[in-house]
């Protein structure tokens, strides 16, 4: 086999997957982040806060109520998704008229209160979560060993990233979303619901947002704060990105990935700040990002 | 525009305002130097410190109108160089504040050049990710102390010869330079400077095609801003002489924004009012140890839909409508 800088093959490539176990979970979540902020104009500074609960509501379904993983993988983000509607409906949707600043300190005083929360009742030092049955094991593939479970992870993610991605291109519900991004106002002249299109927005951006925390619970252990320094990363990730293309938020998020696993390869001590160094370089060539459209 | 409707009430009625602000300074000052008979220094120390703080913060947030939302990046990297020099290098404490603010100086000009590139809920994202930087860096940094920060910082003796190691030498010190911050910041506000500043904040474009460097006005007030939290998080170094990984923590970053976001964004004495009500909830609920975040988010939440004029705010009467934009106009 080959070698890569001196590197052996094994850990090149466990990185690399491992960047992009890390990368289907920006894509989810600064997807997640992209559709809500086209609609709704904030930054929903909750969205760690809800991947959070997505892992937690798997967990509790296991513990308390002996539903497996797949049970989660749909009820999760469902029941994420809802209680993102309500937050919508009750807090949310009193800002709207206000600057878009208002909706991120809502919505970082939300993550506050569910981090605390569950901190409070479950402490700091995570929950284990086993990877279900069937997923366990893995592969042989010669150059390397690749676990099932982290495959089924990038693949169903991508799965869901492209899946949405059509539905916003190709549907008319899609059309119905884009058009009222860019004029609310001439939408709902036409008789279409805007507000209950937004409402509905931020319930699917936020149950994307749970549907990665189910996928993250055995990749990573159930913890209060697992999604808050994930969202900081994700912030630059879709800063990187710029949140004017849906497609783009997906592509920056898993080339992120791969390239901060690259980095823990080459040089680990900066492979918790690259994405940031991304980031100041992309801001001084490409203000808008590199899919961003100018303001 | 009606932002420069307001502009011109507050001009108009400079007079009342000025005096009721020297008021305000002296009161402000009988109370600092009464209260520690009744209250415990180093508590009052610490509601300085962090007063100064929260004026630094909302000298950006509400005179520049730029949310920043990585500020524990200046006080916590200045805590941390003050701390290192004023222990391993044994230097004065009018010196260790000096390289902290000047290392706090030295990041906010690199950050903000680069930071005020983007605007509105962007410019908090790219904020808040490179205070996250500092943090990883401060994480793994070799004189940092890591997890256990630096401990047992010495005070050490002003100018070589006044000992500030007791509370009661040091709370004049601290006293001192808490109110010299205050005075910059009201003095930065009131200048023509400041008169600009408000006017880029209120209609930039405007401020734009007035022939206004706007750009270079963020920048200086961003680099103001990141100093003097600077000078509070040196001076909060020796104090609690502990420069630890709390002081870059996001959440230290948030917690600035809810003492600016409760005492009154854009007025004068509402982050001190801000910083006395949080310090003092952290301190007296403390038996209530994790669920303080939970009320931190609870007042969050309440402030942002129910009390967005924070307490001085409303106490004046006298503040700007809280930038309120049309959602369409927002849209363009």
């Amino acid at each position: 086999m080959f070698d890569f800088l001196g590197i052996p093959p094994q850990a090149l490539f466990g990185q690399l997957l491992l960047g992009l176990i890390n990368g289907s979970f920006y894509a989810t979540l600064s997807l997640g982040l992209a559709i809500i902020f086209g609609l709704l104009n904030i930054i929903n500074f909750a969205h760690g806060a809800q991947y959070m609960l997505g892992a937690f509501i798997a967990w509790f379904m296991l513990t308390y109520l002996g539903l497996d993983y797949f049970w989660a993988l749909i009820v999760a983000p469902i029941v994420v998704g809802i209680s993102g509607i309500v937050i919508e409906r009750l807090l949310v949707s009193r800002l709207y008229h206000l600057d878009h600043l208002y909706g991120l300190l809502l919505t970082f005083g939300i993550a506050l209160i569910l981090q605390g929360t569950l901190r409070n009742v479950y402490g700091i030092s995570g929950l284990p979560y086993a990877i279900p049955q069937p997923l366990s094991g893995g592969t042989n593939l010669g150059f390397m060993f690749l676990p099932n479970y982290r495959a089924w992870v990038v693949v169903l993610s991508l799965v869901v990233c492209v899946s949405t991605w059509l539905v916003i291109e190709k549907t008319k519900l899609g059309a119905y979303l884009r058009a009222a991004t860019e004029n609310p106002a001439l939408v709902g002249a036409f008789g279409i619901n805007v507000p209950l299109l937004i409402t509905l927005t931020y319930g699917v951006g936020v149950g994307l947002a749970g549907f990665a925390g189910v996928l993250a619970a055995p990749v990573y252990s159930v913890s209060p704060n697992m999604g808050a320094d994930l969202i900081i990363v994700v912030f630059a990730v879709v800063v990187i990105g710029g949140m004017g293309s849906i497609l783009g938020a997906i592509v920056t998020g898993y080339g992120l990935g791969l390239v901060e696993g690259l980095t823990r390869v080459v040089y680990p001590e900066a492979s918790s700040v690259i994405i940031f160094v991304i980031m100041a370089v992309v801001l001084l060539i490409k203000p808008n990002g590199l899919f961003g459209r100018a303001a | 525009m009606t932002s420069f409707v307001n502009l011109g009430r507050e001009t108009g009625r400079s007079t009342w305002a000025v005096s009721g602000h020297a008021l305000g300074f002296a009161a402000l000052l009988i109370v600092a130097i009464v209260a520690p008979v009744f209250v415990y220094p180093v508590f009052l120390m610490k509601v300085m410190c962090f007063a100064l703080f929260a004026c630094a913060f909302n000298l950006l947030l509400g005179y520049g109108g730029l949310l920043s939302f990585g500020h524990a990046a200046y006080f916590g990297s200045a805590s941390y160089v003050a701390a290192h020099a004023a222990k391993v290098w044994g230097l004065t404490p009018e010196i260790s504040i000096g390289l902290g603010v000047l290392t706090a100086i030295g990041l906010g000009a690199v950050v903000g050049s680069i930071s005020i590139r983007r605007q509105g809920i962007y410019f908090a994202m790219v904020t808040l990710a490179f205070a996250q930087m500092v943090f990883f860096f401060a994480l793994q940094a070799p004189f940092t102390g890591g997890e256990d920060g630096i401990q047992a910082v010495p005070r050490g003796e002003l100018f070589g010869i006044f000992s500030l190691a007791s509370d009661r030498a040091l709370y004049p010190f601290v006293l001192a330079i808490t109110f010299g911050g205050l005075l910059l910041i009201y003095r930065i506000v009131n200048s023509p400077f400041g008169e600009v500043l408000k006017a880029i904040r209120e209609n930039e474009a405007r401020a734009v095609s007035l022939g206004y460097h706007v750009n270079r006005y963020k920048l200086v007030t961003f680099v103001l801003s990141a100093g003097l939290a600077g000078l509070a998080g040196s001076t909060k170094a020796l104090v609690f002489q502990l420069a630890t990984l709390t002081d870059v923590h996001w959440s230290m970053s948030g917690e600035v924004v809810l003492m600016t976001l409760i005492g009154g964004m854009g007025t004068i004495f509402g982050p001190v009012v801000g910083a006395a009500l949080i310090v003092t909830m952290q301190n007296y609920l403390a038996v209530l140890g994790g669920w303080v975040t939970v009320i931190q988010g609870v007042i969050f939440v309440v402030c942002v839909l129910l009390f967005r004029k924070g307490i001085v705010g409303v106490l004046t009467g006298n503040i700007r409508s809280p930038r309120v934009k049309s959602r369409r106009k927002s849209q363009k």
